[in-house]
């Protein structure tokens, strides 16, 4: 699997740690309730196609968010984290 | 039809002619008590136990493929009952005394092979955790015995004993734990339901599960409408999606977990090795092929193959434990998808939905797991009750934080297990 870093461009697998779906960076407020949270923490759509989920690219340190497919690996997009929490 | 070393010899004798399907083809009925989603080790062996413990045996088994064509039929073949924690210890406990007993429960040949387990332990810190898991399964009522490095010497000479980054401080062997042939039980538990009346229905993918008023009324399928007020989703791989036909959103990810095996060889390898440092363990089919794996390949897949990373990885923790290993020649790996809950143990539960059931979220511990999954939810389904070795499986223990069982304490992240 290749991974297109917005810094670094397209590099091995290798250097990236997967770190859970792109909905972390969608945190509800404080007082939004039990079941916001415990959809936000635990809970998934988990699909079987289309997804985003966040990567850590360890040489250069960027969180970034993926577009990926989980059935054929394939990955299509990727962008800074940061960009899409804003 | 039953079988006996009598009437394997006289088929041998008289070419193989008289064995006969096992089970019947039968068409989807309109309705049944009970309707099992999934035709796998799981599903099988609740339909066997729903029959054989209750006495339900207007049962159906919707399977979308063929039986036995998950992951029951895709793992490494493992049993064992060397958990810790509290929930996880009494069930597998119990799981681990249905496989004692199966091969007569069944009158099937499941190749139940009690080699023991041996665990290895790399540190005064690994060996301490070692002594106290093997306490809590004395105390729970299995065996366990803490092996010294002279010890493990004798069971496993074939060691890198002084490896200089994994020394081995010994070990923690779990005699009655081994492998058993994977296809086979859930062969045994669909001929065994058969025979008690269950319909298993293969090619018959749900599409859709009817509810009215909060209530499941029946399925629909590929092969039409099924009505049951009893609907059980026992869909490891698939959980997520199935569960969202009612609306269900569940704490699962999957995840791809892969799998060696190597040309066959002459017997060398005669326990189950667990190398956990090196995320590695191991044992030899009675083919002959050494059957290997790893950890997880830690990213939400439903690809059913994994990536190169990993497959590096398993090799070279196996080099680094065996290095006699390096002579064999990899034949084959492939992948199977987990569903990987937060902490790491299963789901045996009622859903917010009446008359709906789930039974999910194995992680990679699903095959040992079979004949206890089954005979709980089983339980749970016919009586309404929770059945006790499973009754802390519960589907709400992540949304209120009780109940927790974390047996690595590696955090609440699903890939982490």
């Amino acid at each position: 699997m290749r991974i297109t870093c917005p810094h670094c461009g397209e590099r091995d697998g290798r250097e990236f740690t997967y770190r859970g779906h792109a909905l972390a960076l969608r945190r509800p407020a404080p007082d939004a309730g039990e079941a916001a949270w415990d959809d936000y923490l635990h809970n998934r759509e988990n699909p079987a196609g289309d997804t985003s989920d966040l990567w850590y690219h360890g040489p250069c340190g960027a969180w970034i968010k993926v577009d990926r497919n989980t059935l054929t690996h394939t990955v299509s997009g990727s962008t800074l984290a940061a960009k899409v929490a804003r | 039809m039953g079988y006996s070393g009598f009437k394997v010899i006289k088929e041998g004798l008289f070419g193989q002619r008289g064995w006969k399907p096992v089970w019947r083809d039968p068409d989807p009925k309109p309705e049944y008590d009970v309707i099992i989603i999934g035709g796998g080790g799981h599903g099988l062996s609740t339909a066997f136990y729903l029959a054989k413990e209750h006495g339900i045996t207007n049962v159906a088994v919707l399977e979308k493929g063929y039986l036995g064509g998950g992951n029951v039929g895709r793992n490494t073949t493992i049993v064992r009952a060397n958990y810790m924690l509290p929930g996880n210890s009494e069930f597998y406990s119990h799981s681990l005394k249905l496989w004692e007993g199966m091969e007569q429960e069944l009158n099937y040949n499941t190749m139940m092979s009690q080699r023991g387990v041996i665990m290895l332990c790399h540190s005064d810190g690994q060996r301490d955790l070692f002594a106290r898991r093997g306490n809590a399964m004395i105390n729970q009522g299995d065996d366990a015995e803490l092996l010294d490095p002279a010890g493990v010497r004798r069971e496993l000479p074939y060691l890198d004993f002084d490896n200089i980054r994994f020394p081995i401080y010994g070990g923690l062997l779990h005699r009655r734990g081994g492998t058993a042939r994977h296809d086979a039980v859930a062969w045994g538990y669909a001929r065994g339901a058969d025979q008690r009346g269950v319909d298993l229905i293969q090619n018959c993918e749900v599409t859709g599960i009817d509810i009215k008023g909060g209530v499941v009324t029946g399925v629909q399928t590929t092969r039409g409408a099924i009505r049951a007020n009893k609907v059980g989703i026992v869909v490891a791989g698939r959980s997520g999606q199935v569960a969202a036909m009612a609306g269900l959103r569940l704490p699962i990810e999957s995840h791809v977990l892969q799998a060696f095996v190597s040309e066959g060889l002459k017997p060398c390898i005669n326990h189950v090795v667990s190398f956990g440092m090196g995320h590695f363990y191991i044992s030899q089919s009675d083919k002959g092929g050494l059957v290997f794996g790893g950890d997880l390949d830690f990213y939400a897949s439903y690809a059913a193959r994994g990536n190169l990373p990993m497959k590096e990885h398993v090799m070279e923790a196996a080099m680094t434990l065996m290095p006699m290993i390096g002579k064999a020649r990899v034949l084959r790996s492939w992948g199977g998808i987990m569903d990987m809950t937060p902490d790491g143990s299963p789901i045996i539960d009622k859903t917010p939905t009446e008359g709906l059931f789930i039974d999910c979220g194995w992680c990679y511990g699903g095959f040992k797991a079979v004949p206890g999954s089954g005979y709980s939810f089983a339980h749970l389904m016919a009586t309404g009750n929770l059945h006790e070795p499973a009754a802390r499986y519960r589907l709400d223990r992540f949304r209120t934080g009780a109940g927790l069982m974390d047996e690595e304490g590696t955090g609440s992240q699903h890939n982490l297990h």
